[in-house]
């Protein structure tokens, strides 16, 4: 992301609009970058930004490297408790906390589409640098491209990070096993029903905010408490149901939950029972999944209840042998039944 | 949650499953049909299966709205949206009902077609009044619970004008599908576990000629667990008792004669269509609704002259026995193999309330694995 003075007239911040000039290379490119993402992204220390090379050069990393990306699509793009730009730093951020990794520095592509206001591209520049202020990484490169009205839903953001991993950290999702204990970090479905409630669609008014969240604090915190800690996965797309089937599948073991420790808010419950979903697929983007030796559970509960991004933490279930890999729910009602990965849409129901 | 939690206790429903270990007498066969979808769903979700004793089979019934759906109605639909180009709203589940060659509302969307999930018919309307310079057409269907929405947007329509918007009418009714299910084979079914929200809508009363005429007894039940167990007992005592009635187990929201507003909406709207092909059933004689010929503007089928199209169900998918309780999921020899809700070969393995998909969802492992079900009596 390069630093260029540009002389002239400013960036019409709080009326004007993307457009074709934005994405052609030229001036209206860089003073886009200049005015609107570098002045917030550079937060007064982020040498690796004002480079301005065509690629950001860093220091030797001391330990394993973690890489990821992660795409980010999302309608509207700002919803109670974050922006698509909240989402695209922390989604990353969290992608590399699940590894036990420390996220160091992330780079953002945007994809603008012609029409965007200039004053919600600023609003989403502000919540990336607050977010990557908060989870303590850097915007070392971006780029943006502008594509014609219609061909974008308003703003795409792909955001990749990379990070370091601590020597002993060893989180891999193969790692479950038989006895060990499941551990939630917190209530379950709220961004996925954040996002719903402001569909125009489903018109009804809820005070559900997203969980987005870094969750990095929270995991460098779990690890100081729990060593024997086996994996750790953030449930988004898909919910906690299909996370569950992921790590079986993984670690080919099954799972046992107990539908009565599953903490889901009243307000998610009752809005689930209306239109007929199942807050277990609902997407979160600041909760995790742990799964940790039995005897470590309680300790490593405990330890996550005291930090701010875990106090609903509790054990849900634990993992036991099933050569069908299946997540099996032992219900409030005294029965049992599976719990199936998401098939398709999750879709309201009909009657 | 008030009136859901009161009616999911686990210790109200082990008394109840107990109640009904006792009465129920072992020298017999207790063959119950829930008509509904929900019902199945319900069933399958809270594992009410294992809290019967052996005797009491509880029968998959028909009352699934897009498994229902014949094959050539979606044909027809994806017909009407490639040749007129109109945006065509539906709801969600539809979308995937497998028509024809592979083809689906879902694959026609991906190749360009204008089809659009809705949640209710008002969206449908509220985009015809947006876009006045496209055709919209609301794909409707269910059962009496969603015939009352299509009629007030057949109402809005006329009152408002809106010469951009039609309905593609394929609404069917529930006693003259449990009246054919009993002339059929009446020997099969000892009695029904009624409908929940199609009942709000047309009462109790609908259902009194036909327990009367098969001497089969209906009772109308909620969407919760404890409903389910509670109409299983009132059915077992009236079987056990020999009698043959309608109650009300629903009292919180089903009258005797139900919605008045909503059915004076649907009488006003639209009238019998007979007969109607059930995707499994085949013909049922005055089965369904067509829209009156007052609101002829506003009926797809004749402003666009649709065609019926005939289609025969996949041959090795039984979805047509399993719609009439003759054969359950697992008979099927594709079911959770070539047929899953990932790639239904079926409309059973469609919608969540589909007997298939209910069963593959909630209830698969207690066929692969020995049961160790967990606090049910056995």
């Amino acid at each position: 992301m390069k630093r260029i003075r540009i002389d002239g007239r400013p960036l019409d911040l709080r009326n004007g609009r993307i457009d074709l000039t934005h994405g052609a290379g030229g001036r209206a490119t860089a003073q886009l970058v200049a005015e609107l993402f570098a002045p917030h992204f550079d937060r007064g220390e982020n040498i690796w930004l004002r480079q301005g090379n065509d690629q950001a050069i860093m220091p030797p990393l001391n330990g394993r490297l973690a890489f990821s990306t992660d795409c980010h699509v999302v309608t509207p793009l700002f919803f109670p408790g974050g922006d698509i730009g909240t989402l695209a730093v922390n989604g990353t951020v969290n992608d590399l906390a699940m590894g036990g990794a420390k996220p160091l520095y992330l780079s953002a592509g945007f994809i603008l589409e012609e029409g965007l206001p200039l004053a919600d591209l600023l609003r989403v520049a502000q919540s990336m640098a607050r977010a990557a202020a908060i989870a303590g990484v850097y915007l070392v490169a971006g780029d943006t491209k502008v594509v014609e009205r219609g061909k974008a839903d308003g703003l795409f953001i792909t955001t990749a990070g990379v990070g370091v991993v601590p020597d002993g950290v060893e989180l891999d999702g193969a790692r479950a096993q038989p006895g060990d204990a499941v551990i939630v970090s917190g209530y379950l479905g709220d961004h996925g029903m954040a996002i719903l409630s402001q569909r125009e669609a489903l018109g009804f008014d809820s005070p559900i905010e997203s969980d987005c969240a870094a969750l990095n604090g929270l995991v460098a915190h779990m690890l100081e408490h729990c060593p024997s800690l086996r994996l750790l996965r953030d449930p988004t797309r898909g919910g906690l149901a299909n996370t569950l089937n992921e790590l079986c599948q993984q670690s080919s073991a099954g799972m046992r939950i107990d539908e009565a420790a599953l903490p889901v808010r009243p307000a998610v419950r009752a809005a689930c029972e209306f239109f007929g979903l199942d807050p277990l697929y609902l997407a979160n983007e600041g909760k995790l999944v742990a799964v940790c030796a039995a005897e470590d559970a309680a300790g490593l509960v405990r330890a996550m209840q005291s930090h701010p991004l875990g106090r609903e933490a509790t054990q849900i279930g634990e993992v036991c042998t099933d050569t069908h890999g299946f997540v099996r729910m032992t219900t409030n009602f005294g029965g049992e039944r599976l719990l199936d990965w998401l098939h398709g849409e999750m879709l309201p129901r009909i009657c | 949650m008030k009136y859901v939690d009161e009616f999911r206790r686990s210790e109200w429903a082990l008394a109840l499953a107990q109640r009904i270990q006792a009465e129920a007498r072992p020298d017999r066969r207790y063959r119950l049909m829930e008509f509904c979808g929900g019902h199945t769903h319900a069933i399958a979700r809270y594992g009410l299966t294992a809290l019967l004793p052996g005797n009491i089979e509880l029968i998959h019934g028909p009352g699934c709205p897009v498994c229902v759906l014949p094959i050539g109605r979606i044909d027809s639909a994806i017909a009407l949206v490639k040749e007129h180009a109109v945006t065509l709203c539906t709801y969600g589940d539809v979308l995937r009902v497998p028509a024809t060659k592979g083809n689906s509302l879902y694959r026609a969307r991906a190749a360009g077609a204008d089809i659009r999930m809705v949640y209710s018919s008002a969206d449908a309307l509220e985009l015809a009044r947006r876009k006045p310079e496209r055709e919209v057409v609301f794909f409707g269907l269910g059962f009496e619970t969603t015939t009352p929405p299509t009629a007030v947007a057949l109402l809005a329509a006329r009152g408002e004008n809106l010469r951009n918007f039609s309905v593609y009418c394929n609404h069917v009714l529930t006693p003259p599908a449990m009246t054919h299910l009993l002339s059929d084979g009446a020997d099969m079914l000892d009695g029904f576990i009624g409908p929940s929200h199609v009942s709000t809508v047309i009462g109790a009363a609908p259902y009194r000629p036909v327990a009367a005429r098969y001497h089969r007894p209906i009772v109308i039940t909620g969407f919760e667990p404890i409903d389910v167990l509670q109409a299983v007992h009132m059915l077992v005592r009236q079987i056990n008792e020999g009698r043959a009635e309608v109650e009300n187990q629903f009292t919180r929201a089903v009258t005797e004669q139900g919605n008045l507003r909503a059915q004076a909406c649907v009488a006003q709207t639209l009238q019998l269509r007979d007969p109607f092909e059930w995707r499994g059933l085949g013909m049922v004689p005055a089965s369904a609704l067509a829209i009156r010929p007052e609101f002829a503007a506003w009926d797809a089928e004749r402003r666009y002259n649709m065609r019926e199209s005939a289609a025969a169900d996949a041959k090795a998918c039984m979805c047509g026995d399993i719609l009439r309780g003759l054969k359950k999921p697992e008979d099927c020899k594709v079911f959770g193999t070539a047929c899953t809700p990932a790639s239904p070969m079926g409309a059973c393995m469609v919608s969540s309330e589909g007997a298939c998909a209910a069963h593959y969802q909630y209830g698969r492992f207690l066929r692969k694995a020995p049961k160790t079900t967990a606090g049910a009596p056995a």
